[in-house]
């Protein structure tokens, strides 16, 4: 039999910690949870992420995710979504520990309502602390190289460069800059927000970084099932150009058939 | 003491049994201990200690759970 898989990959390793898929995937804003179960199944992820929140106690306890995903089946990565300071996300970091299933975190520190753009500031002030703490966190930021190495020297078990403003779907705006975190760091390279569709998980992949996040590329598709097994193969064929390395481009045309006799 | 007390919970003044437990609260609300997260006045509470702690006047409780996100 012929394996599409003659040079094996090495495997996905985030903090001492192997998982099948190199897409984690978000779990708010599907139109229900059974087509959120359902594209989180076809999407192949085995790491999902979920946000702590106030109960509201004047609605049904069925808002909580548990009620509808199994964390046997699915590694469930706390965020601290919405948080504006430090202080808060560490706050917010600590209650997700305390929900019992892992130390892992998604630090997310934002700086801007307009942009959702991260603080980069109070994130690496946070991910100081909550390392301390013995927390694993994977710390989204921006695409900056510097910002990047510091989170990495912080001791983040990940660094989580954005492609583009959280749910904007603007694709991934800065290859270059990607690829610089990913040639310089050592951490697993995730990139987390702004795909939109397979193409740009494809073309994220292509650049050599270690996974791709997402999570309204998926959700807010018309068919959010049928988008999670596209976006679970532009991830595998993306990783596959990238390991197989591309052609050189170039600026004129080469003939691919041999030319005619003289 | 009879009757009861005011606590903050969830940012809305409600009235409870003077002598009501964390474990007390939660079923009187029909949620499950291990989908909760208790934090009371700012520290968060371990589940052993929720049948023990009962709750004063002026407490404030914030109970998150998971939900939905990116």
């Amino acid at each position: 039999m012929i394996s599409t898989h003659s040079s094996a990959d090495t495997p996905f390793v985030v903090g001492n910690r192997e998982f099948g898929s190199r897409l984690i995937v978000g779990t708010g804003k599907y139109p229900d949870n059974e087509t959120m179960v359902r594209a989180i199944r076809a999407s192949g992820s085995d790491m999902v992420t979920v946000a702590v929140r106030r109960i509201d106690l004047d609605r049904t306890r069925e808002e909580g995710i548990l009620y509808h995903l199994d964390p046997g089946e699915f590694f469930l990565l706390a965020n601290t979504a919405g948080c504006y300071t430090a202080e808060d996300a560490i706050r917010y970091a600590r209650l997700a520990r305390a929900a019992g299933f892992n130390e892992w975190l998604k630090l997310e520190v934002i700086g801007d309502e307009t942009t959702l753009l991260p603080d980069t500031q109070a994130t690496l002030d946070a991910a100081r602390v909550l390392v301390a703490e013995g927390f694993k966190v994977m710390a989204y930021t921006n695409e900056d190289l510097i910002t990047a190495l510091r989170l990495e020297d912080a001791g983040c078990v990940a660094v989580m460069p954005l492609a583009s403003p959280i749910g904007s779907g603007l694709g991934l705006l800065n290859p270059y800059y990607v690829r610089a975190i990913k040639e310089r760091c050592e951490v697993p390279i995730i990139v987390d927000a702004g795909v939109g569709t397979a193409s740009d998980a494809c073309l994220t992949m292509e650049q050599g970084v270690d996974g791709v996040l997402m999570n309204t590329a998926i959700a807010a598709a018309r068919d959010p099932v049928r988008m999670a097994a596209a976006m679970r193969e532009a991830v595998v064929a993306g990783r596959l150009a990238y390991l197989a390395g591309r052609m050189p481009t170039r600026e004129v045309a080469v003939p691919s058939s041999p030319p005619l006799p003289e | 003491m009879d009757g009861k007390v005011t606590i903050r919970l969830n940012g809305k003044a409600r009235e409870v049994a003077a002598d009501i437990t964390v474990s007390g609260l939660l079923d009187e609300l029909g949620l499950v201990p291990g989908m909760v997260v208790v934090e009371r006045n700012r520290e968060i509470l371990a589940r052993e200690s929720y049948a023990a702690v009962r709750l004063s006047e002026g407490d404030q409780l914030e109970l998150v759970h998971f939900v939905g996100g990116g």
